[in-house]
């Protein structure tokens, strides 16, 4: 065998080995568990604060605001889709308050136009234009916004 | 007012028609574009080389270092933009630690590096061993201390060892010629395949992405064999230079035919994404499609080529014309890339709207970043040919090997 060769096949099997030790350093001790992805990945996301319980949970105490909704068009919108997740709220609700989002960028999340979206679907305002001095709870009431 | 809202806004001016929410911005911009462009002009320069080597065309051989250097260039960046792109430069190497047989892009990290350390490097190694053993012992300092590092230490330059290393030079080539087509063909795939996409979504792209790939690249090793030629203030081997446009003149139109064929095809079946492809072509892309990529890029330097295949006029004309014909074709397989990457994007797939895209100046998918992935290769291969120089190499022919 050639020199030129001889070194070449110990140059790449020193390639291949240095390759491989990363390989096996660098991938993380869950991956493969339950699939092509890191198995403890799951324990982490469930770990996460943000819990949701649900509108049913709400009505518990808020039976009359989760009625009035209920008529309108938001009746299909969660309550946690505005006021966010209300897990620590249901533990302690006297020092756990949820937000209660009244921003103009706020509602534009769905009602900002877009010309990709139906009119028949959504209601949509130019808010750039509409009333923009003023917060958009001051004249819609957002569980009732068809008053 | 919350910017996040007047960017809403200012991106659906741009809107016409009706498209998805998620189509209003392009996920792809001109870095996606560069991807193929740069791994194109890889696979074109090897292929020029192989056609010397393998297919023993001599009257290439002035480029056939020139070629592997240039290819060895611009592989080194290939895929530079793709991790730009990301936005997580320090960890795209989890792509190839934890590889999945279903990732296109994984499998392509494995192809690249095939293609990068068993084909260019080795053919590039094989080819100038000798060279190093004899240049470690004439230079000084840095120079010196490199050449006894590439050449692995060996110090042998007999003629045993050199008809070594143009033997498995040889096989090196034999087996980078299906390689490179291969990696190009596989660039083709990642987006022929993407079967959601009627712009893209064609068994015939792998083949198109091959040719122009080949076109591209021939062109380029052209134009960088007449610049380094001109800056060594040294007179161009016309027959060289001529046989490289005679074969940049075949591929050009092979890959015209296969481009035209591609377009007739969709014409003729008219399915139902018919309609805003054509919209597409007559509209948002006119320009990068039928005046740069096909007027430009084609038409015109298969005019160009074409007379000079019959007419020759004299060498300086004839330089000039070669000169222009590259940087014309350089262009025009830069736009054609973009009209895949740009103009698959451009139109919603409901089939009833478009967005549209400026390309920015600066930022991370501006028009200077683009520019600097593009000079990048030009500077190593300046480098390359500082270091190993063609014209000083002591090995004359190659040992033919039958």
């Amino acid at each position: 065998m050639p020199i030129q060769l001889k070194r070449l096949l110990i140059l790449g099997v020193v390639l291949v080995s240095i390759f491989l030790i990363l390989k096996y350093l660098m991938t993380p001790e869950s991956f493969g568990q339950y699939g092509h992805y890191r198995g403890k990945a799951l324990d982490e996301v469930a770990a996460y604060p943000t819990k949701y319980v649900g509108s049913e949970t709400c009505y518990d105490c808020h039976d009359s605001i989760v009625l009035a909704k209920s008529e309108g068009p938001h009746s299909g919108i969660g309550c946690e889709s505005c006021h966010g997740p209300g897990f620590k709220h249901i533990e302690d609700p006297e020092t756990e308050k949820l937000d209660k989002p009244n921003t103009r960028a706020f509602c534009a999340h769905c009602h900002a136009f877009n010309k990709a979206r139906s009119e028949k679907a959504i209601t949509q305002q130019n808010i750039l234009e509409h009333n923009p001095e003023d917060n958009c709870t001051e004249c819609h009431n957002p569980h009732q916004p068809q008053q | 007012m919350n910017p996040q809202f007047e960017h809403l806004y200012q991106a659906l001016t741009k809107v016409d028609g009706y498209i998805y929410p998620n189509e209003i911005e392009l996920s792809w911009s001109i870095l996606i574009v560069l991807y193929p462009f740069i791994t194109g002009l890889v696979a074109g320069a090897f292929i020029l080389a192989s056609l010397e080597r393998v297919f023993n065309v001599k009257s290439l051989k002035p480029t056939y270092v020139i070629a592997l250097l240039t290819a060895f260039a611009f592989m080194l960046v290939a895929t530079m933009p793709l991790i730009f792109h990301l936005g997580q430069p320090l960890r795209f190497w989890e792509i190839m630690i934890t590889p999945h047989l279903t990732s296109a892009m994984a499998i392509f990290g494995f192809v690249y590096l095939w293609y990068l350390m068993v084909v260019l490097l080795l053919e590039i190694w094989f080819d100038y061993r000798a060279d190093m053993v004899v240049w470690s012992k004439e230079a000084t300092g840095l120079k010196k201390w490199l050449y006894k590092i590439f050449s692995l230490g060996i110090s042998d330059v007999s003629p045993e060892s050199r008809r070594w290393d143009d033997k498995l030079g040889y096989i090196v080539t034999v087996i980078g010629i299906p390689s490179a087509f291969l990696l190009h063909g596989y660039v083709g795939f990642i987006f022929g395949s993407i079967k959601a996409n009627p712009w893209w979504s064609t068994v015939m792209m792998p083949v198109i992405f091959l040719f122009s790939a080949m076109v591209s690249g021939i062109a380029l090793v052209m134009l960088v064999f007449m610049i380094v030629n001109y800056i060594r203030k040294q007179k161009i081997d016309m027959l060289c230079l001529d046989t490289i446009a005679k074969y940049l003149f075949y591929i050009i139109i092979i890959d015209f035919t296969l481009e035209s064929l591609d377009q007739i095809h969709r014409f003729y079946e008219a399915e139902e994404s018919f309609e805003i492809i054509s919209l597409l072509m007559s509209g948002k892309l006119f320009v990068t499609l039928l005046i740069f990529q096909v007027l430009i890029g084609m038409i015109i330097p298969v005019i160009s080529l074409g007379t000079m295949q019959f007419y020759k006029p004299k060498e300086k004309i004839r330089q000039g014309i070669y000169l222009v014909t590259g940087i014309l074709v350089l262009v025009g397989i830069f736009f054609m890339r973009w009209n895949v990457v740009i103009g698959g994007q451009l139109f919603s797939k409901s089939f009833y709207g478009f967005t549209s895209f400026k390309l920015a100046l600066i930022g991370p998918e501006g028009f200077l970043m683009a520019s600097i992935w593009l000079i990048i290769p030009f500077l190593i291969l300046a480098f390359l040919l500082w270091l190993f120089p063609p014209w000083k190499k002591t090995q004359e022919e190659h040992v033919s090997v039958e």
